[in-house]
C-alpha cells in the first residue's frame, strides 16, 4: 500500500502511547482532586447530623437525611432576604458597571481621541499605587456616609482597570474603524455610534466582562463585613460566613424568625446545606457560562 | 478663537466622548485618588471625630512603632514569599496541564476535564472556608475521619502553623489552575501546525516536540502573566488568607500577611494610625518593586515592559 509508506512517522509510536497513558492518568487525578471537595460538601449536607458528629464526614452519607435542608428552608425569611440583597446588588452593579466600562472602553480605543493614552494611564495607575484599605474605609464611612447602604455594596466593585482594558481591546479588535467613520459621515454622533454600532458588535466581549463582574458581586462578602451592620442588608456570602464561623448564628436562624427550634438544630449538616444553597446557582449556571469565560480569557491573554 | 490642539478645543470638538468617559474618571477619582490624601493619617494619632485635619500630627511615630513591634519583617517576608510560591506553582502546574491536554485526542474527555478544573475558580472564598472546614476540622473533618478509620491518630491541623504554608499554596493552585490553564491553552492553539509537522518529519518524538516547540512558544505568555502578578506581589490574596485562617492567632506567625494585618488593625484592634502606616508601607514598597522590575525589563526587552 503506497499510502501507508508515505506517512513518515507512525502516530501511535511508543513514545506517543507512553505520553498519553501518563497524561490521561495525571489529568484524571487532577480532575478528581478538583471536584472531590464539592462531592464531599454535597454528601455532608445530605447526612444526618448525629452521624456527622459521631462518625465525621464521609464521601457517601452513612445515614441519609434531609433534615439540614428542612432546617434552613423552614425559616426561609433570612435566607431569602440575603438572596434578594445579593441578586439586587449583582444586577444593579453589573448593569451600571458594564454601562460605564463599555463607554470608557469605546472612548479609550478611539484613535482620534487625543487624551486616550493619558486617561488610560490615569486608570492604570490605580493598580500601581493607592492609599490603602484604611483611608478608603474612612472615606466611605465618614465622608461619604455609606454605612448600611446598598451603595456601599455596589460602588466599590463597579469597575476594575483590568476589565476596562479587556473591554478596550475587545472593542478595538472587533469593530473596524471604517464603520465608525462611515457612521460619522452619515451624521451619527459619538453616543449614537456607541449605542447603535459598537454595543451590538461587542456583545461577546460585554458578555465576558459582565460575567466576570456578576461573579465578583455574587461572591462578595468583604464589603458587607466592612460596611454593613444591619442584618437585613447582609449579602448571601456573608450570611454563609456567619453560619460557618459562629455556631450561634445557626440556632439564631430559628430564634430571629420568631420560631423556637430548641436544641434540635442540626448544626454541622446545616452549615453544609447552607453552603449548597448559596452556591447552587453557580453550580447550575456554570456549564452554560463557562465557554464565555474561556472566550474572554483567550482575548484578554493578548496584551492590549 | 480657541487655540487648536489646546484642551478647550479638544473638549469642544469631542464633547460627547468626554461625557462618556466622565463617569469612569469620577469613579477612579473618588475610589482611588481621594483615598491617597488619606495617607496623611499614617502621620497622625487618628481621632475619628477630628477626621483628616483634626487629628494630632505625630510624624513618623507610627512607623517607628510598627518597626519596633517587629511585625513588619515577618509580614513582608510572608507576603512576598507566599506570592512568589503562588505564581511559580500555579504557572508551573498550568503549563504542565495545558501541554498534556493539548496533546490529547479525546475531544469529550478534554472538554469535561477542562470544565472540571475550571470549576473551583467560580466559587466564593467563603465556600473555600467551608471546604477547608469540611476536610480538616479536628472532630468531623474528612481527613481525620479517614485517618481514624485507618487506625491512625487524628491530626490537629487548625493548630499546626507549618501545615498552612502548604495548604494555602495548595488551595491557591486548586482554585486558579483552570483559569491560568485556559490562557496557556489559548497560546498553544495559536502555534502553527507546520512546526509540529516539520519536527515529525525530522523524527522528533512527542517529548522533543513539546520541549523544543511548545515550551519556548509559551515563554511570552508566561512573562506577561508573571509581570501582571509581580505587580500585585505586595497585595497578597486577602480573601484566601482571611477565609482560611480568619482570626486564628496560633497560625499568624506563618500565615499573616500585610493585608490581613491591616484589616485586623482596622476592624479588631482599631489601631488606625498603625493600619494606615502598614498600608502605606505596602503600597510604597509595591510601587518601588513594580517600577524596578519594569525598568529592568524595558532595558532587556522593550516588548515585555508593562508600560
Amino acid at each position: 500500500m503506497r499510502f501507508s509508506r508515505r506517512v513518515p512517522v507512525k502516530s501511535n509510536s511508543i513514545d506517543s502511547v507512553a505520553f498519553n497513558i501518563i497524561a490521561y492518568l495525571i489529568i484524571i487525578t487532577i480532575s478528581v482532586i478538583c471536584i472531590f471537595p464539592f462531592l464531599l460538601l454535597i454528601s455532608g449536607s445530605f447526612t444526618d447530623n448525629e452521624s456527622i458528629v459521631r462518625d465525621g464526614y464521609h464521601l457517601i452519607p452513612k445515614v441519609f437525611s434531609l433534615a439540614a435542608y428542612e432546617a434552613v428552608l423552614t425559616f426561609p425569611g433570612k435566607v431569602l432576604r440575603a438572596y434578594g440583597v445579593t441578586i439586587f446588588v449583582t444586577v444593579v452593579g453589573t448593569t451600571l458597571g458594564l454601562f460605564m466600562m463599555t463607554m470608557a472602553g469605546y472612548v479609550l480605543q478611539r484613535k482620534d481621541f487625543k487624551y486616550r493614552n493619558k486617561l488610560s494611564f490615569y486608570i492604570y495607575f490605580t493598580t500601581l499605587f493607592g492609599g490603602g484599605l484604611v483611608p478608603w474605609y474612612i472615606m466611605i464611612t465618614k465622608y461619604l456616609q455609606l454605612t448600611d447602604t446598598y451603595a456601599a455594596l455596589i460602588f466599590p466593585g463597579l469597575m476594575t482597570p483590568f476589565l476596562i482594558i479587556l473591554m478596550r481591546s475587545f472593542i478595538k479588535s472587533s469593530i473596524p474603524e471604517e464603520l465608525t467613520e462611515s457612521s460619522k459621515i452619515d451624521g451619527a454622533n459619538d453616543f449614537t455610534i456607541y449605542y447603535r454600532v459598537v454595543l451590538p458588535l461587542a456583545m461577546p466581549g460585554i458578555a465576558t466582562v459582565g460575567l466576570f463582574l456578576a461573579l465578583h458581586y455574587w461572591n462578595s462578602w468583604f464589603s458587607t463585613s466592612l460596611f454593613i451592620n444591619d442584618q437585613d442588608k447582609y449579602e448571601l456570602q456573608y450570611f454563609l460566613y456567619n453560619i460557618i464561623n459562629t455556631a450561634a448564628a445557626v440556632s439564631q436562624l430559628g430564634v430571629s424568625t420568631g420560631v423556637s427550634f430548641g436544641q434540635d438544630i442540626p448544626t454541622e449538616s446545616t452549615k453544609l446545606a447552607m453552603a449548597m444553597i448559596v452556591t447552587g446557582p453557580i453550580l447550575l449556571l456554570y456549564p452554560f457560562v463557562q465557554r464565555f469565560f474561556v472566550k474572554g480569557l483567550t482575548i484578554g491573554a493578548v496584551k492590549g | 478663537m480657541l487655540r487648536k490642539n489646546g484642551f478647550l478645543y479638544e473638549l469642544n470638538k469631542n464633547k460627547i466622548l468626554f461625557l462618556m468617559i466622565a463617569p469612569t474618571l469620577v469613579f477612579f477619582f473618588i475610589n482611588s485618588y481621594v483615598p491617597m490624601v488619606g495617607i496623611y493619617f499614617a502621620f497622625t494619632r487618628f481621632d475619628f471625630n477630628g477626621g483628616l485635619f483634626g487629628s494630632p500630627f505625630v510624624g513618623l511615630e507610627n512607623f517607628k512603632f510598627l518597626w519596633k513591634s517587629g511585625a513588619l519583617w515577618g509580614l513582608t517576608r510572608n507576603t512576598v514569599a507566599y506570592n512568589l510560591a503562588f505564581i511559580l506553582f500555579v504557572n508551573g502546574a498550568a503549563i504542565f496541564c495545558a501541554i498534556m491536554l493539548s496533546e490529547m485526542k479525546g475531544k469529550a474527555f478534554k472538554k469535561i476535564t477542562q470544565s472540571v478544573m475550571f470549576l473551583p475558580y467560580f466559587i466564593s472564598f467563603v465556600l473555600l472556608n467551608a471546604i477547608a472546614y469540611n476536610l480538616f476540622n479536628f472532630d468531623t473533618g474528612f481527613v481525620n475521619t479517614t485517618l481514624k478509620s485507618l487506625g491512625s491518630n487524628p491530626m490537629d491541623i487548625y493548630n499546626t502553623p507549618t501545615a498552612w504554608i502548604f495548604l494555602l499554596v495548595i488551595f491557591y493552585v486548586w482554585k486558579n489552575l483552570g483559569y491560568t490553564m485556559v490562557i496557556y491553552l489559548a497560546t498553544i492553539t495559536g502555534i502553527s501546525d507546520e512546526y509540529y509537522e516539520a519536527a515529525k518529519i525530522d523524527g522528533a518524538n512527542i517529548f522533543q516536540r513539546i520541549w523544543y516547540i511548545t515550551v519556548p512558544m509559551l515563554k511570552p505568555t508566561f512573562i506577561i502573566l508573571l509581570l501582571f502578578s509581580l505587580g500585585s506581589i505586595m497585595k497578597g490574596q486577602f480573601d484566601l488568607f482571611y477565609q482560611l485562617i480568619g482570626n486564628n492567632g496560633i497560625l499568624y506567625n506563618t500565615t499573616d500577611i500585610l493585608d490581613t494585618y491591616v484589616f485586623r488593625s482596622l476592624k479588631v484592634t482599631f489601631d488606625i494610625g498603625m493600619a494606615t502606616s502598614a498600608g502605606l508601607f505596602q503600597s510604597f514598597f509595591g510601587f518601588v518593586l513594580i517600577m524596578t522590575v519594569n525598568y529592568f525589563i524595558k532595558k532587556s526587552n522593550e516588548e515585555y515592559a508593562l508600560f
